[in-house]
């Protein structure tokens, strides 16, 4: 008997590779650095990443001309290369390496574990890049697994912490759980169709098949899946455990790359897969997005962790994302794009200033620790400040154009409802984002602190993430374009 | 447009930028050439503001200075700046009460300069876009945008309730301006939908078919966006707080410009967009505006604050320009845009003056002054001549536009502009009541005795501000004539779109000076 192997074509997996040997070489060159030249890791990590964004910028035109359909496949439909795939290999290669940076600066570079943390940052990066050029509901699992599994151990990083502990517990319980919903759906939707290939799936319903009550059940577990890694209410309850205890860093690479990763998939699967039941599954988001955006906002209101209101945050602005999902089309499937960019520059750029802040020295999270710091810190502060205010959707800012896209796609679909009560939360979101600024311009610190000086890796991502979010703010149209570029590989 | 020789509005916005960019390398510590700096780069706005008034053509109607270019091309959102008769008041306002405000700093701001100025040109800068900006989105991001720095003036450099009033105005502002952004977002797509081109561009979305029924919810989206701002009564609860506690400076701007921009919102966007819901809404604005001319009157009349006081007359004052406005004739409406311009000069100069008694004094209840007019006399001089404005005294620059506005009134609503000029009647009563308790009498308290008058910095101040205050009420013509094209124009839209709706009988168009106007209404 003779072994049909696939045919592959390896160019899908192009950015992929580098990001893979890289996490395996960081693993292995630790063995051989003396402790005083650690901070190489970070580096081989820093060009893994790089050497992967080249690759996937190489391939953007390419991809244009390869055939009619924008797209090509590697072994059968199961990855993706289209221009959306590579939008997300270029974002979360932009988390990755902004990432990088902040740890750089967070991280004691004397430790002896710096290999296991880079490469468990740079095999999470895969899975997620994995999920997000998926074209078979078994590859997105995988990617899943692949991510979490890395990211539980990184949430445990501070294995003498017992909130690390804690938050690295609960998020593999709860994402185990997560997990298992998603497989069950995909076994029921398997069972309904006779295949987990997107297109195929499309296909099927396409036909005439009506929506057999177990296809259903299985999309709905689907979404309970994705409700759970986009942390969306009332899938949310892990996440602000999870991203208070984990490490500064690690949570802040959660924050944005969890999210991209996932609505990567979420998107392809709902454009791709699903378009014939928009109106079903737009029912459901419908009222995960209304609760999503409220329970983050009124909750995140109360906080006086800093990162656990940068958690309650970050689920709101799940909702947001939710909005676009059900605007669907490519208007809100490109919105969602621009806004998961704002998103992260915003979010890692906040969590740079913290980690800048605080430097290798005791944690300071609490909001009345940054009191005074605006006349103290005057840079970091300002870019402090320009971070809360995109939070806030407040112009010129990347947040206020990615809102902005969002809520005109939400009309586009003629959802005025859900639109009023976004733009409703987010004057609500105004007051705690600029409590932020309050407690840092509007009151001085109770006792001096020492200041330390901030690490030149940390600050070199603020400075990136600053311009970033201003240049979107100003400039919004050369990324918007890319968006829908990409979203028109999936949405048509 | 022909006469432009260069992009002189961008240049006016990008210059404050230039000065805040050049500010951030300036050593914190050189607090005199930081103030130096700042007085300069607004000054310079100024003369180029200057520029701009000289060259305006008052014989066209539509948009001068023209700029356009390429921004959002795929949500058909451009970079498009120009002035008309309704802009070009506001604008020379804000540039000339910039530096002014800038000026009155110098003293009154003893901590943290450099921030402080950079907080006044970036200020400076989103005013001047709100009211150049002819793109609904660049609109939003200057009208959104220029909260930033007044967060900051207000809370950093504020009273003793100063994040209180600081939220309060962010919060207030936003919740009116995001259903404004709704809107703007709807009226684009409607557009769309019955031209087949998304745009932003306001020339084009003036004029487009929309159903009367959508009409009124998108005006009602905008009008309370620009009643929150204005403020009228009942949205005005923020004002007085935000007064109090903002620096002197930025209770001048915030007076003087930014309350404007609610007022011109109604003129730019509110009217010309939805004629027929504006002719429908106008019984109901026009009782809210006589509301806030009356309960500001009376609320101001039982103040002990000074800045409150004063607070509570800008929302008599506004009802005012709201009245005209919305009397939808042309004297009301100039009377309305010229009122801006007035309510900025003599409220500005009201603030500076009640900044200039707090260094002395530390404090600005009424009860602790008294008498002051024997030993501040150049002060109680400036101090009459602007309390008279305010009251709209013949000769100076109140009294044309208030009464261009009841003129207006008279002839469309006849119980409006009796009730409006009972507005004029107490506002006489509180602010010579005022005026008589602060400057006359006996001196409650001796340290009122040993005060330095105003000296040749606080002088500088306040001789531009009465100069042009006496200069508008003497010959008002020069502004007006530059209105009437636009202002003729915005009505006639108004007027061919609601053909079909009744709304009140108008006078035929006057087209000569100030004592036309006036003849014309005998």
């Amino acid at each position: 008997m003779e072994l049909v192997l696939p045919q592959i074509d390896w160019a899908p997996f192009a950015p992929l590779i580098p990001v893979a040997l890289g996490g395996l070489t960081t693993l292995v060159t630790d063995l051989f650095l003396p402790p005083g030249r650690k901070y190489l890791i970070a580096i081989l990590s820093l060009m893994a990443i790089a050497v992967s964004i080249l690759l996937s910028i190489g391939s953007w035109g390419p991809v244009l001309d390869s055939d009619l359909g924008m797209v090509r496949y590697g072994i059968h439909d199961a990855v993706v290369l289209d221009r959306f795939s590579l939008f997300f290999y270029l974002v979360l290669g932009l988390i990755c390496m902004l990432t990088i940076l902040l740890s750089m600066g967070y991280l004691d570079t004397a430790a002896a574990d710096q290999g296991e943390y880079y490469s468990l940052l740079l095999f999470s990066a895969l899975g997620m890049m994995l999920m997000a050029a998926g074209g078979d509901l078994i590859v997105i699992f995988l990617g899943l697994e692949t991510f979490s599994l890395a990211l539980y151990t990184l949430a445990g990083f501070w294995k003498a912490d017992l909130r690390s502990n804690e938050s690295a517990l609960k998020y593999l319980l709860l994402g185990a759980f997560a997990s298992g919903f998603f497989l069950y759906g995909i076994a029921l939707i398997y069972g309904a169709t006779g295949t987990t290939m997107l297109r195929q799936i499309a296909a099927f319903l396409v036909d005439g098949h009506p929506p057999a009550p177990l296809f259903m059940i299985g999309g709905g577990l689907l979404l309970v899946g994705f409700g759970f890694k986009i942390a969306s209410v009332p899938f949310h309850m892990w996440a602000p455990d999870v991203y208070e205890g984990a490490p500064t860093s690690v949570t802040a690479f959660m924050i944005a790359g969890t999210k991209a990763a996932a609505f990567a998939a979420f998107l392809r699967v709902f454009l791709l897969a699903l378009p014939a039941l928009h109106v079903q599954w737009s029912v459901a988001i419908w009222v995960l997005a209304v609760l999503t955006m409220t329970v983050g906002n009124l909750v995140a209101l109360v906080q006086s962790n800093i990162k656990r209101m940068l958690a309650y945050s970050s689920i709101a602005h799940a909702g947001y994302l939710l909005v676009a999902l059900v605007a669907g089309g490519s208007s809100g499937g490109a919105s969602i794009l621009f806004y998961l960019v704002a998103y992260a520059l915003m979010n890692l750029g906040a969590f740079a200033v913290i980690i800048a802040l605080q430097g290798h020295e005791q944690e300071r999270l609490l909001l009345t620790d940054y009191a005074g710091l605006g006349w103290q810190r005057p840079v970091l502060a300002a870019c402090m400040a320009v971070f809360m205010f995109s939070l806030a959707g407040i112009p010129p800012t990347a947040g206020f154009m990615g809102k902005l896209y969002i809520f005109s796609a939400a009309l586009e679909g003629r959802y005025l409802g859900l639109a009023v009560i976004g733009v409703l939360n987010s004057v609500v979101s105004v007051y705690f984002y600029l409590r932020v600024i309050v407690i840092m311009y509007m009151s001085e610190a109770a006792s001096p602190r020492s200041l330390v000086p901030a690490s030149i890796a940390a600050v070199l991502a603020v400075v990136i993430s600053v311009l970033g979010t201003l240049h979107l703010g100003l400039f919004p149209a050369g990324l918007l374009d890319l968006a829908r570029q990409s979203i028109a590989a999936v949405a048509g | 447009m022909s006469q432009t020789g260069g992009p002189i509005l961008s240049t006016l916005i990008v210059l404050p930028l230039l000065g805040v960019l050049l500010l951030t390398i300036v050593d914190g510590a050189r607090e005199g050439l930081i103030k130096r700096l700042a007085l300069a780069v607004s000054g310079l706005d100024l003369l180029l503001s200057l520029i701009v008034y000289v060259r305006f053509d008052p014989a066209k109607a539509g948009m001068q200075f023209v700029e356009r270019a390429l921004w959002i091309p795929s949500i058909g959102s451009s970079y498009f700046l120009g002035v008309d008769g309704i802009s070009l008041p506001l604008l020379l306002l804000t540039t000339f009460l910039t530096p002014i405000a800038i000026l009155a700093s110098f003293s009154g701001i003893a901590s943290r300069v450099k921030a402080y100025m950079i907080c006044m040109l970036l200020l400076q800068s989103g005013m001047i876009g709100v009211f150049v900006a002819l793109d609904l989105v660049l609109f939003y991001v200057f009208w959104e945008g220029m909260l930033i720095p007044m967060y900051f003036l207000i809370g950093v450099w504020g009273g003793s309730r100063r994040i209180y009033a600081t939220l309060k105005f962010v919060l207030y502002t936003m919740a009116g301006s995001v259903l404004m952004l709704l809107a703007m977002i709807a009226l684009a797509f409607l557009h769309q939908g019955s031209t087949g081109r998304l745009t932003f561009d306001l020339l084009e979305l003036i004029g487009g078919p929309i159903p009367y029924g959508t009409q009124l919810w998108l005006f009602a989206a905008f009008a309370l966006a620009f009643a929150i701002k204005v403020p009228m009564f009942p949205f005005h609860t923020w004002l007085p707080d935000a007064h109090v506690e903002a620096p002197t400076a930025g209770s001048v701007l915030l007076a003087g410009v930014l309350l404007k921009m609610g007022t011109y919102g109604f003129l730019r966007f509110a009217l010309p967009l939805f004629p027929e819901a504006a002719v429908a809404f106008a019984p109901l604005i026009s009782v809210l505006a006589v509301i806030s001319i009356l309960y500001g009157a009376l609320v101001s009349m039982v103040q002990d604050d000074l800045k409150r006081l004063i607070a509570y007359s800008s929302v008599s004052h506004l009802g005012f320009v709201m009245l005209g406005i919305f009397a939808m004739n042309l004297q009301a409406v100039e009377g309305s845009i010229l009122q801006m311009v007035n309510h900025g000069l003599s409220t500005g100069a009201l603030f500076l003056l009640v900044g200039m008694i707090y260094e002395r004094r530390h404090t600005r209840m009424i009860e602790e002054f008294g008498g002051l007019s024997r030993t501040l006399p150049r002060f109680a001089l400036c101090f009459l001549i602007v309390t008279m404005s305010s009251i709209g005294l013949p000769g100076l620059n109140g009294f044309v536009g208030e009464f261009l506005i009841l003129a207006g009134t008279f002839r469309v609503h006849k119980g409006f502009a009796v009730l409006a000029t009972l507005g004029v009647i107490l506002a006489a009563v509180y602010m010579l009541w005022m005026w008589q308790r602060v400057m006359w009498g006996k001196s409650r308290r001796a340290e009122n005795l040993t005060l330095d008058d105003i000296g040749r910095r606080e002088m500088a101040i306040l001789v531009p501000i009465i100069l042009l205050i006496l200069w508008i009420g003497l010959n008002p013509n020069p502004l007006l004539r530059r209105m009437d094209a636009s202002v003729i124009q915005l009505l006639e839209g108004v007027r061919s779109a609601t053909s079909e709706v009744r709304i009140p009988p108008s006078p035929p168009f006057v087209k000569g000076g100030w004592g036309d106007l006036v003849r014309s209404t005998n």
